[in-house]
């Protein structure tokens, strides 16, 4: 913030206001909880009780494992999907990706519950099986945000690219594992910050399958439920900094694979 | 094994697309050992079709390819020993220029020391030394379209194909890379296969030029050949500039076009119709006494090495190419030597002319409007609300940038005294009797020649009306 340029500077005021009002501040008093104790005294014992704790520790664990499953998952059901999709001749292409997308359409709440019906139809008691209807949920939530921008990098990809390929030897599968999937990195890299980082805090799907505090957002929740302000919000720092921490790795590689644009011309 | 002179066979090659267009039809081409082939043509005659079935992108619908005399048809492109070089050059963008170049060695197993070899020496053969760990993004058009070239002939094909490869260069680099091209395959003897439409590159590089139009062949030979014994207008008219005109056979070794009698050496029953062909650098400029046919110069302009000079005769236009100036007004006179006519027989006389669309998106001849469809013209086009044509996809199509060409058939056209009621208005410059019918050459104010059948007796230099059924005329695009 703050470089904005003379004559424009006071069509900023407003965002800069709202900036300051509810991100910069927020943080502010975040920061100023966890470093806290109850008492308003400066503490390191929000931090070290969060790594000493095994609750929180497992909890940590626990939404991080769920996470990188949800991805997974997300990534496996996508990358077939986006592919058959971008490659199809169907002139119909758009609607199907539309049907994709469609669910998103769709009032969050009122698809979570339908989806637990059927599990409920499916599993009996959703207590049984915690993580799996976790990943289940979520994968549904999330499935469009991945599918989305790998089938955008596919559908751009040059197509004499693979035809060069073949050309030089190449028989469909290596030409597919040596140019298309390395030339959809991109898509896959946005799609993986577009489900991991919700997967590690969206506590509503797993709230509205199953009361349960078991991933990092419904612990932090928990916490404030308990008026433990300082402890949820050392929770929500922790949270912060990893997931900064995980948007500067994708950046940078997607930073490694974009510089391409001069090469079409 | 045996070394056979001919590389690549293509026998009866047809190619149908899926939406049922020709874009290749009975195509016929030896192409011998180290021989430099290019298919010439405008764009959309199939050109590079046929090079894709070459390669093995594309399967044709009929005909053989053979290799070496034997059937590749099939063969998917990875089996083929053929390169392409592409339009667009089509590097891999996620890797440098070693590993671009390296791509077709590594899938062929070659060890890491020859591979190191054989790269250094390609980026050698096309002036990139030291540019292996470049980034494919880092490189100017000009070198990219090098690397593209490396990247083919390090696997050393049997055939190089090349899809106008130089299309995207600006002049000055594209004439380099000619020359450069040309001494390339000369130093590495391999058979190259070369696409463009620029007749100029084809006559510079070939040793063959296969000159195409509309999927089909329209003349087979030594660019020596092509330039001065075209075998129809098409190529006469795509290879360099020409003056061509409809004309008929008067007599032994004489012939009537462009409003004057001709000495020839083609040996031409009388009375056949024909298109004769006349290269501007042929046509002699003299006094009006002189001259076979009479004109007046229309325009001059310089063009460096000579002056180009249009001369109206009567209703034609002759183009000049002569190191003499002339001015505009000037009474001039023309001579042709019989050996720089090229008389061609009109195999048929379908009358063929450009139709415009109008402002309204209508069908438009001389200000007529004509009563057709264009949708149905112009493939895969509807019409917008306001009645503007879009295509598929809906996006608006612009007149400017496709013509639409109309045929008529000599039986179809009458002819009328009240000149209101055709058309196009003319005169009747020539006229044959054919047994049962007449056969009229009718020259339009439209400046364009019709041939007409009529059975009824008229006389020169009538000026008549020509009744054009638009339910007669058959209707292509050209874009």
């Amino acid at each position: 913030m703050g470089k904005l340029s003379f004559s424009r500077k006071s069509l900023g005021i407003p965002y800069a206001l709202f900036l300051l009002l509810f991100v910069a501040a927020p943080l502010l008093v975040l920061i100023y909880y966890a470093f806290t104790n109850g008492q308003g005294q400066f503490t390191l014992a929000n931090l070290t009780g969060f790594f000493t704790n095994p609750n929180t520790l497992g909890t940590l664990c626990y939404s991080f494992a769920i996470a990188v499953t949800t991805t997974a998952v997300c990534l496996l059901l996508a990358y077939p999907t986006a592919y058959i999709l971008a490659k199809s001749k169907l002139k119909a292409k758009s609607v199907i990706v539309m049907i994709f997308i469609m669910p998103m359409w769709i009032n969050f709440s009122l698809r979570i519950t339908a989806l637990k019906e059927i599990l409920t139809l499916i599993e009996g008691n959703l207590a049984y099986y915690p993580f799996a209807n976790a990943v289940i949920g979520m994968t549904y939530d999330f499935l469009p945000f991945m599918i989305l921008p790998i089938y955008n990098t596919i559908v751009k990809l040059d197509e004499s690219l693979l035809e060069a390929a073949r050309d030089l030897g190449a028989n469909e599968t290596e030409a597919f594992l040596k140019v298309t999937l390395p030339l959809s990195v991109p898509g896959i890299v946005s799609g993986i910050a577009m489900v991991f980082l919700p997967a590690m805090t969206n506590y509503v799907v797993l709230d509205m399958l199953y009361n349960s505090t078991y991933i990092m957002g419904s612990l932090i929740g928990s916490y404030f439920a308990a008026y433990n302000w300082n402890g949820g919000s050392m929770i929500a720092l922790i949270l912060l900094a990893i997931i900064c921490l995980f948007t500067l790795l994708t950046r940078g590689a997607e930073e490694e694979e974009n510089p391409r644009g001069g090469a079409l011309l | 094994m045996e070394q056979r002179e001919n590389i690549i066979e293509l026998k009866h090659i047809t190619k149908t697309f899926e939406d049922g267009f020709h874009a290749v039809e009975d195509f016929n081409l030896e192409v011998k050992r180290g021989e430099f082939v290019t298919f010439l043509g405008p764009s959309g005659c199939g050109k590079t079709t046929t090079l894709r079935m070459i390669a093995g992108f594309d399967i044709p619908s009929e005909g053989e390819i053979l290799l070496n005399g034997k059937p590749i048809t099939d063969l998917p492109p990875h089996k083929r020993p053929i390169n392409t070089v592409f339009q667009r050059y089509a590097l891999f963008p996620h890797m440098n220029i070693y590993e671009n170049i390296a791509f077709g060695l590594k899938q062929k197993k070659t060890p890491k020391d020859v591979i190191d070899k054989k790269v250094k020496k390609a980026l050698e053969l096309v002036d990139l030394e030291g540019f292996e760990r470049r980034k494919v993004s880092t490189l100017s058009g000009g070198q990219q379209q090098r690397v593209a070239i490396a990247r083919a002939v390090v696997n050393e094909p049997e055939i190089l194909l090349l899809d106008e490869p130089l299309g995207a260069l600006d002049l000055k680099m594209r004439k380099e890379m000619q020359l450069e091209l040309k001494a390339m395959h000369k130093e590495l003897g391999i058979t190259f296969i070369y696409v463009t439409h620029d007749q100029e590159e084809a006559l510079t590089m070939s040793d063959k030029i296969v000159v195409m139009s509309e999927g089909k062949t329209q003349q087979i030979g030594t660019p020596e050949d092509i330039y001065n014994e075209p075998k129809n207008a098409f190529v006469a008219d795509f290879i360099g500039d020409s003056n061509i005109f409809n004309g008929i056979m008067t007599g032994h070794l004489k012939a009537r076009f462009c409003g004057g009698e001709f000495d020839c050496v083609d040996d031409v029953e009388e009375g056949t119709h024909i298109t004769a062909v006349v290269r501007p650098e042929d046509v002699i400029l003299t006094t009006p006494q002189e001259g076979t046919i009479k004109g007046v110069v229309t325009s001059v302009i310089f063009k460096g090495m000579h002056y180009e000079i249009a001369v109206a005769s009567g209703k034609n236009e002759m183009v000049i190419q002569s190191v003499r100036s002339a001015k505009p007004g000037d009474p001039v006179g023309m001579r042709v030597d019989p050996d720089n006519i090229h008389i061609m027989i009109a195999e048929d006389h379908t009358n063929i002319f450009a139709v415009e669309i109008n402002r309204n998106h209508r069908l438009e001849y001389n200000e007529t409007v004509l009563d057709t469809s264009l949708t149905k013209i112009i493939k895969g086009s509807r019409r917008s609300e306001n009645g503007t044509l879009i295509d598929a996809a809906g996006e608006a199509i612009d007149p400017a940038k496709i013509r639409i060409i109309a045929a008529i058939g000599p039986n179809d056209i009458k002819l009328t005294d009240h000149q209101d009621e055709g058309l196009v208005q003319g005169y009747i410059s020539n006229l044959i009797y054919k047994g049962d019918h007449y056969s009229y050459v009718i020259h339009t104010d439209m400046g364009q020649d019709f041939v007409v059948n009529d059975e009824y007796l008229w006389n020169m230099e009538d000026q008549v009306g020509l009744i054009m059924p638009v339910d007669k005329m058959t209707f292509s695009v050209k874009r």
